[in-house]
């Protein structure tokens, strides 16, 4: 009955789209006369910050300015230390920042953790890649921190008091949707070009995951905990301090590491409004198609990652660690940069890592593409045209020519099903406002090539994770393998894929699916392990074959949990999408893109909103059904198995 | 003995949550049912309860889950802001004290065990228990000792060092009391201190439990749901039912007398010779001469192997006063009775 409801519905809206168009034009282009000229009024607004807004005491761009010098003081000294050096003393040779990495490495999580991280560094010493490798380092230790404390007070301040938490919220649910570009544009033209706007960014960005751990891990300090605070006596400020705060530690920690992460994926992105280092390198690499050079770079990349990822996890689990050997890890530390200098000045060698000594892989990597070119070149090009003709190309054109008006109310009338009117009016709304601004065009490529590169990852991630779930020794290889999948800066996912196929909308594809399939694959794996155990004896007991069990009982419980992860690919593949603009996709991403190279800071935010209220769009409805599909399994209050 | 004034007083004492549980149950008034509060959007976890607990007393609040108990054991430290109603405690109303007198009150006064124990993962078995020392300001080498001392007192010496998570859920229950004792607190409050924990452990720390008090001398407050605890803990029970207090007593009038059919189903299966004394039962002095003796504050149960070779026992008060006889045939009606 359902079923003939929702076929009498398509069947109208596919009636509409392929019959309407000569009577109502307006439902399919927007009126040129009706658009929105919103990225006029934001640019204009930018322009009225920068030259005449005031607090009174001081104008908009002297406070922009007090916020680059504030942050400039201490990034100069980053730097100094790192790279450059100032004219009496030299920067940390390579020596001495390997051997420290791995003293780090030690303290937190033992020999093995010392061994990986100085090896990482060393990696980076070896390919040649030390200086921009020191320049990215050099950001992340000045933003990590500034995210860090910035998150952690507005996460606080979000705990104490509700009316502030009500205000951030949607600011931050709409921080972590729209496009990193999106805000590179405004910070551009507010903190002009260089590696402080870079560092600026770079909090920005990372600072919404910190506030919202933060205010989830207090919440989730047991009651219990807080009554004790108060029994004792506690004032406000030790409640805070003395029990909230060191009892949501481990909670925080994963923040930290969040955060490090995020700070490098950024740092490497803004490279486009000038942090320099090695997202320069990979970018420049891009624009002059030197595979060797970007991979090399990317490799880097990768190391630096692993590096920072191994060992953030692992203070968050803190080895208890004697006061004494504490104090012995700091003298190990001086003693190793007074050595270190020492020997340096002795051995210039020592000091910068010399040219001698590098390995360079670039031109192996550049003979490796020119090989697959000269050997495989028809196979690849035939493997792509044949893709693009039958499948992209077609399911492009099928989605730009859908009115926008149909859209719009076949998806507020599966809002309305899901859940109800609010989500219908919401869902209706956003897709309106896309279409006003007059980008509907553009946001349309922007689902084919999301939508097409979600459904691939589906169909190989869904797979893999129905393995990876009934495979102890399977699913710890797959797990290793999609946990450093996704530390690595997205960045680096567009190099292997442009080699082999140069640019396009199908080179884009295969990136986003290679960043996006990680969380396919965890959330299928994590939800068919998360089945109740008893569920499936009671199968195995009335008879059921293995298929049946996962047909009938794995896959139908664990279909909320699929679904949260099909959300999740959906938000990787639209914040990777953006990125894809580098490899020529002519999509919202490339508006972005444009409005970057040009600083145009309207049709940057405007086109980024796009991309936001896409990904509002999604995830709302998809939220819905996983909710809806929960319901019906019964799993919702809490009230399972216990 | 006279009957001195009681330690901590309370009086139709509410606790309704909802946005507006004050006006709510100003419309609805005090016999309002919990549909009518839900209705309204609003539970009813507290009932107009009185309550008065007198000094170096054990009294024990027990009820199921649900009935209200831990709610208002908060609601008597004021964890949790009672609606109405008054709290009194060294001839103060609680409920009228500033927020900063009752934290001077909780700091110096009051002392608190969790169900789940609540130790501060991040710190030493030493320094969760000079916690509450900490927070008062006290020097480390003066709240360090007596945090030691409390250690030693549960019976933990040689564990200071320990994290919370090195311990077991009994030693990390002893920790949680250790630290509750270690401001020498005038009121105790032990919420569900035993029901995390294994039988067996639960037997030993309520024998460790009993032990304390007989030297500490503590007025306290404790919460359960099991009925055999109260009772073997229990100066005075208190049974709570949806939020409202069903019956209040010594274990023994609660056995011998239940007041409802909801006490009674709890007291069906507690054999009456383990709660009720031998001042109860006996008679006034006869004419023979056992020699036989028994404590009139016994338990009938200590009493009855000795009438393996006695037919009567003669009960002694505190000083060996003789206060009556103890018959044979009356206690095997009483524990055949059931």
């Amino acid at each position: 009955m359902r079923a003939a409801v929702w076929a009498a519905v398509l069947g109208g809206f596919w009636a509409f789209a392929a019959l309407a168009q000569p009577y109502m034009p307006w439902a399919f282009d927007w009126p040129k006369a009706l658009v929105m000229p919103a990225a006029k009024w934001i640019s204009a607004f930018t322009k009225w910050l920068l030259n005449d807004a005031s607090f009174g005491l001081f104008t908009f761009q002297e406070l922009t300015r007090w916020i680059s010098a504030v942050v400039d003081v201490p990034y100069r000294f980053a730097m100094n230390l790192l790279s450059a050096g100032t004219a009496e003393v030299p920067p940390l040779s390579w020596l001495a920042v390997v051997i420290l990495v791995a003293l780090i490495g030690h303290r937190f999580g033992g020999m093995r953790l010392a061994l990986l991280a100085g090896a990482c560094f060393l990696f980076v010493a070896v390919f040649g890649q030390w200086t921009s490798a020191m320049i990215t380092l050099a950001s992340i230790l000045i933003a990590v921190p500034i995210g860090v404390v910035g998150g952690v007070a507005l996460g606080l301040a979000a705990y104490r008091w509700p009316w502030f938490a009500r205000t951030i919220t949607p600011v931050l649910d709409l921080m972590q949707t729209i496009p990193v570009f999106a805000y590179l544009v405004p910070i551009l033209i507010l903190f002009g070009f260089g590696p402080v706007a870079a560092v600026i960014a770079t909090v920005i960005y990372a600072m919404p995951p910190m506030t919202r751990i933060t205010q989830l891990s207090l919440q989730r300090v047991p009651q219990d905990l807080r009554d004790l605070g108060q029994m004792v006596g506690c004032s406000r400020r030790q409640l805070t301090w003395r029990v909230m705060m060191p009892s949501a530690k481990a909670g925080l920690m994963v923040g930290v590491n969040q955060v490090i992460m995020l700070s490098l994926n950024m740092v490497i992105i803004a490279s486009m409004i000038g942090a320099g280092g090695l997202g320069f390198d990979v970018l420049a690499a891009l624009r002059r198609l030197d595979f060797g050079a970007g991979l090399e770079a990317g490799f880097a990349i990768v190391a630096l990652a692993i590096a920072l990822d191994r060992i953030s996890q692992a203070m968050a689990q803190e080895r208890p660690v004697s006061i004494v050997a504490r104090n012995a890890y700091v003298l190990a530390a001086f003693v190793t940069i007074g050595l270190a200098g020492l020997s340096a000045a002795i051995m210039p060698q020592l000091q910068t890592y010399p040219e001698a000594w590098q390995l360079s892989t670039g031109a192996f990597w550049s003979r490796v593409v020119e090989w697959i070119n000269v050997n495989y070149f028809d196979t690849l090009e035939a493997v792509k045209n044949a893709l693009l003709l039958n499948v992209l190309i077609p399911f492009k054109r099928f989605l730009i020519g859908l009115p926008w008006a149909g859209v719009a109310a076949l998806l507020g009338l599966l809002g309305w099903r899901l859940q109800g009117m609010r989500l219908a009016m919401l869902v209706m709304v956003l897709v309106v406002l896309i279409a006003s601004t007059g980008l509907w065009d553009k946001a349309m490529t922007t689902v084919y090539l999301c939508g097409l590169s979600v459904a691939v990852a589906m169909l190989i991630g869904l797979p893999i994770g129905v393995l990876a779930a009934e495979r102890d020794s399977l699913w710890r290889w797959v797990r290793l393998a999609i946990d450093t999948l996704q530390t690595l800066p997205s960045f680096v996912y567009l190099m292997p894929a442009v080699m082999l196929f140069r640019v396009g909308d199908f080179t884009a594809m295969l990136a986003v699916v290679a960043y996006a399939i990680a969380p396919a694959i965890r959330y299928t794996a994590l939800g068919l392990q998360g089945v109740d155990p008893r569920l499936i004896e009671a199968g195995r007991a009335m008879g059921c074959t293995n298929l049946q069990i996962l047909t009938r009982i794995k896959l139908r419980l664990a279909l909320p949990e699929i679904m949260l992860g099909l959300n999740q690919t959906i938000m990787f593949a639209l914040s990777m999408l953006v990125i894809t603009a580098l490899v020529g996709t002519r999509d919202l991403g490339q508006e972005v893109y444009i409005a970057l190279t040009k600083a145009d800071s309207g049709r940057g935010l405007v086109a980024g909103l796009a991309v936001a209220f896409i990904a509002i769009i999604a995830d709302r409805l998809i939220g819905a059904a996983a909710a809806r599909a929960r319901a019906g399994l019964g799993l919702g209050g809490g009230g399972d198995g216990t | 003995m006279t009957d001195p004034a009681p330690k901590l007083l309370c009086r139709d004492v509410w606790k309704i949550f909802g946005p507006n549980g004050a006006g709510v149950l100003r419309d609805l008034g005090p016999e309002a049912k919990a549909s009518q509060f839900a209705a309204r959007g609003h539970v009813a976890a507290v009932r107009s309860v009185d309550l008065a607990v007198n000094e170096g007393e054990i009294f024990v609040i027990m009820g199921l889950s649900g009935s209200g108990k831990s709610t208002l054991v908060r609601c008597l430290s004021r964890l949790i802001e009672p609606t109405s109603g008054e709290i009194w405690f060294h001839g103060q109303n609680l409920l009228a004290a500033s927020e900063d007198e009752m934290r001077q009150l909780r700091r110096h006064k009051m002392g608190m065990v969790f169900q789940h124990f609540a130790l501060l993962p991040h710190m030493s078995v030493l320094q969760n228990v000079a916690f509450p020392l900490e927070v008062q300001g006290v020097a480390r080498a003066a709240r360090e000792e007596t945090a030691r001392k409390m250690i030693a007192l549960v019976g933990l010496d040689g564990r200071e060092t320990a994290l919370p998570r090195q311990l077991s859920g009994g030693q990390q229950q002893r920790v949680g009391i250790a630290r509750s004792l270690a401001a020498d607190p005038e009121l105790w409050f032990l919420d569900e201190p035993f029901s995390a924990l294994d039988p067996l452990i639960r037997r030993e720390m309520q024998d460790e439990f009993m032990r304390l008090q007989s030297v500490l001398k503590k007025t306290i407050v404790f919460i359960t749901h099991d009925f055999d605890e109260a009772i073997r803990l229990a100066d005075k029970i208190a049974i709570m039912k949806d939020g409202a207090v069903v019956q209040q007593g010594t274990p023994e009038d609660i056995v011998l007398n239940p007041a409802t059919d909801y006490v009674a189903e709890f007291t069906r299966a507690v054999p009456r010779a383990k709660v009720v004394r031998v001042a109860s039962v006996m008679r006034p002095a006869g004419a023979e001469e056992p020699a036989a003796t028994i404590a009139a504050t016994a338990k009938i149960a200590e009493a009855a192997p000795l009438f393996l070779a006695e037919t009567v026992l003669r009960v002694v008060g505190a000083q060996g006063e003789t206060l009556g006889h103890l018959q044979r045939d009356d206690v095997v009606a009483l524990m055949l009775g059931g």
